[in-house]
């Protein structure tokens, strides 16, 4: 087969696997797990396939045009190079990986086999968006991922929580698409085609003529998507949904399909130094932010979905210092770990029967009950905080030696500004990650009081996949910066050492000062009692994920806090952990800003609407009523009066005709 | 034959029988004079087919086919009617047209001409169910 078939398999396979899951799903439920776990191996097979023949060479093009679509054309067609073929390797990869978890996770759920056809099809919007060559065809593939990460977040659609994130996620991602397909739009006018290859040219030649304007306008889909500052709220509550679908989204799909769009046109951005200094700040002050709010989480996976946005933040700022291949060497690093993170997750809820920090930290030989995702959870901790040798340290540092890079003004379309708050603010999240990263182990795995519950063994599913994903997540890094930058675009890769001291050193910091305040805060822990556990612990880990979600606001007031004195994160936040909790209180403020006036209006329409359009149709009823109720009293019942007025009228017609045809 | 007295007769036929369906109590008179109007009709028919042939304007006798349909349709009309008359009687006793006044708007009804056909509705649903 050419290689374009392959590559045309690759998201056409889980995309068939998702409609025969949906189809079978009833009528032969022994097919749902084959069909929902082979298409994503067989995807990861071909896609590996694909990035061999292309071997960081020339991209591969091809394009067919199904139908002529009028001014500007819309093609199918496929831009494949390195950056393509790497990331559609990660995704294939993480979603065989979720797509096996699932099977153990959602065991005895009734609605498996819908959730697995959705994220195969979650699995193949992402490719199409990876491998498309098309800016029409990459938007139905991300419009697609929109509304499957609606169904897989509102997957408990029993408990308010999941109800109210899935419409959040849907809503908010798609207040950034509006202005993203304008921007497409806008980008397509100036270039005269949808086709990658050809905007690119566009820009090359310097015919982009409002460079600013589309750089900004695609940046809020892609903050919306990748959940950066000010639109990634809905990316906490989106964990309302099932930890294997947290994994996808945060590692795979949706989040990287805003930096990898970004990557992909980085010379559109790089065309506007605007839209370089907006992307350096919004990356800023995501990375800065997120890490705050982490620190004060007490849901786990709450913890976990800041550090996503951290993490993206990274990335941005990569893009923002013009390094795309920095950028996506952490996006492939950031997708094995957090993958592993969130797994690894979702076994010790399982297992703890809680998804509140604070209960776990008051329980003893919780690491002991689950050994497999203590060690594999240890690596990719170590990974997040960046620590060497770990995989996210080479990417995260040749992000930061990126914005060190940029910070003379000597990258070409970068301005120095935007290295220095790259840089500035990479090194603060990198003492930041290093504290909630120690937080979350210490509270979770060295807690101390009652024994831990023990709910039996782990299906072998769950806990085979951890130490696969900890094999990228320990060795990528270090095996892969040396060849990475032959697939991209050939900028080096390796730390540098200044920025590989500073950011291992700002880490190492923020991690001893968490064990200093946790060693002092720990003592706390036995005075107050704290902890609900699951009702069901014999259920599969998907019922114990759900209630402990939905008991969460019940026991500690608020779905993101706890009030638990022996937080280390408390300490070390000071005055700044209830809003930090929060995430600094920007839901209040769109609150405030938005849904607010929103409702007020939408009363003020309902007034107008009950009040005044309703009465002038009443009134205009009213009047026919009159007369309907004085004809109605000609109605007798007596058929020969009808007769007769219908004899009357005939005779009265026939003068009139009479008289008009003789003209009188 | 001048056409004027079919005319003519067809006329009368025709008034005779708006005249019992206006006047006639008894429901099998009314439909007497339905036949006796229809007959009119047929009789005015035919009068004009003989004498537009006459003229050659026409040459299909298409009046005279119609008259047969007319017959035809008048016979299983009547049929009908009948039918309808008997059930009628049977049910009510009578077959007094002044006395079957079931369709009449009663003094209390008025507004509820939106609630009759949907209660009616239900009523029907019920007796299929």
């Amino acid at each position: 087969m050419t290689t374009t078939t392959l590559a045309v398999l690759v998201p056409l396979l889980p995309f068939l696997g998702a409609a025969a899951g949906l189809l079978l799903g009833r009528t032969a439920p022994g097919f749902v797990r084959p069909l929902a776990v082979l298409p994503p191996l067989a995807s990861l097979a071909l896609a590996a396939l694909v990035a061999v023949r292309q071997g960081g060479g020339a991209a591969i093009d091809a394009h067919t045009e199904l139908t002529p679509t009028g001014s500007v054309p819309i093609e199918l067609s496929l831009h494949i190079d390195g950056f393509a073929a790497l990331v559609a390797i990660l995704v294939a990869f993480v979603a065989a990986c979720v797509q096996i978890y699932s099977t153990g996770y959602l065991r005895d759920d009734p609605r498996y086999p819908s959730y697995a056809a959705l994220v195969s099809l979650f699995t193949s919007a992402m490719l199409l968006v990876v491998y498309s060559g098309d800016l029409i065809v990459l938007l139905v593939g991300w419009e697609v991922m929109g509304i499957c990460s609606y169904f897989l977040v509102g997957h408990y659609w029993e408990t308010p929580e999941a109800r109210a994130a899935s419409l959040k996620a849907f809503l908010v991602t798609k207040l950034g698409d509006v202005p993203f397909l304008i921007g497409l739009f806008a980008l397509a006018t100036d270039a005269g085609s949808f086709r990658i290859t050809r905007v690119l040219g566009a820009v090359a030649s310097g015919n982009l003529h409002h460079p600013t304007v589309v750089a900004l306008l695609l940046l809020a889909g892609v903050a919306g998507k990748s959940a950066q500052f000010p639109l990634h709220t809905w990316l906490p509550d989106a964990m309302a949904g099932p930890t294997p679908v947290s994994a996808l989204i945060h590692a795979a799909t949706m989040v990287a399909a805003g930096v990898y769009f970004v990557a992909r046109l980085l010379p559109v951005f790089e065309a506007s130094q605007a839209a370089m200094i907006v992307l350096g700040v919004m990356a800023a002050v995501t990375m800065t932010g997120s890490g705050l709010a982490a620190l004060a989480q007490d849901d786990i996976k709450r913890v976990l979905a800041y550090s996503t946005i951290g993490q993206l933040g990274y990335m941005t700022g990569a893009l923002a210092v013009g390094d795309r291949g920095a950028a996506v060497f952490h996006l492939l690093s950031h997708g094995a770990f957090k993958a592993l993170l969130f797994l690894a997750a979702g076994v010790i809820i399982h297992a703890a029967g809680t998804n509140s920090l604070a209960a776990m930290s008051r329980m003893h030989g919780l690491r002991d009950r689950v050994p497999d995702a203590y060690w594999t959870m240890t690596v990719a901790l170590l990974a997040l905080a960046a620590i060497p040798p770990f995989s996210g340290f080479f990417s995260k540092e040749s992000v930061l030696g990126a914005a060190e890079h940029a910070t003379d003004g000597d990258t070409a379309h970068v301005p120095g500004s935007a290295g220095w708050i790259v840089l500035v603010a990479g090194l603060v999240t990198a003492l930041l990650t290093a504290a909630y990263a120690t937080r979350l182990w210490l509270l979770a795995f060295r807690g101390r009081g009652a024994e831990a519950p023990d709910h039996g063994r782990q299906p072998l599913t769950m806990t085979v996949v951890l130490w696969v994903l900890a094999v990228p997540s320990l060795a990528f890094g270090g095996l892969a910066y040396r060849s990475l930058p032959g697939w991209f675009d050939g900028r080096d890769l390796t730390p540098t050492l200044l920025t590989s001291i500073l950011g291992t050193g700002f880490a190492l910091v923020g991690g001893l000062l968490t064990y200093g305040a946790w060693q002092r805060t720990a003592q706390l822990a036995a005075r107050v009692p704290l902890g609900a556990v699951a009702a069901h612990p014999e259920g599969d880990a998907a019922l114990v994920e759900a209630e402990a979600i939905a008991t969460h606001e019940p026991a500690y007031g608020d779905i993101a806090y706890a009030p638990d004195p022996a937080d280390p994160g408390r300490l070390l936040l000071g005055p700044l952990h209830r809003s930090a909790a929060a995430g600094f209180h920007l839901d209040a403020v769109y609150d405030v800003l938005f849904v607010r006036p929103v409702q007020a209006g939408a009363s003020l329409v309902r007034f107008l609407d009950r009040e005044v359009v309703e009465t002038y149709v009443q009134g205009a009823a009213g009047l026919p009523r009159l007369l309907g109720a004085a004809v109605r009293r000609a109605q007798t019942g007596n058929v020969q009066t009808y007769v007769s007025a219908l004899l009357a009228g005939t005779v009265v017609l026939a003068v009139a005709v009479v008289l008009v045809a003789t003209g009188a | 034959m001048h056409l004027a007295y079919p005319a003519v007769l067809s006329a009368l036929l025709f008034c005779t029988g708006l005249y019992g369906v206006l006047a006639r109590r008894n429901a099998i008179l009314v439909l007497m004079s339905v036949e006796l109007m229809l007959n009119a009709v047929n009789l005015n028919l035919v009068a004009f087919d003989v004498w537009l042939s006459r003229a050659a304007k026409e040459t299909l006798h298409s009046g005279q086919a119609l008259t047969l349909f007319t017959i035809a349709i008048a016979a299983a009309e009547i049929g009908i009617g009948l039918a309808i008359v008997l059930a009628v009687h049977r049910n009510r006793g009578t077959a007094d047209i002044d006395k079957l006044r079931d369709t009449a708007e009663g003094p209390g009804t008025g507004g509820s001409g939106i609630e009759d056909p949907g209660s009616s509705a239900a009523e029907k649903a019920e007796a299929t169910a």
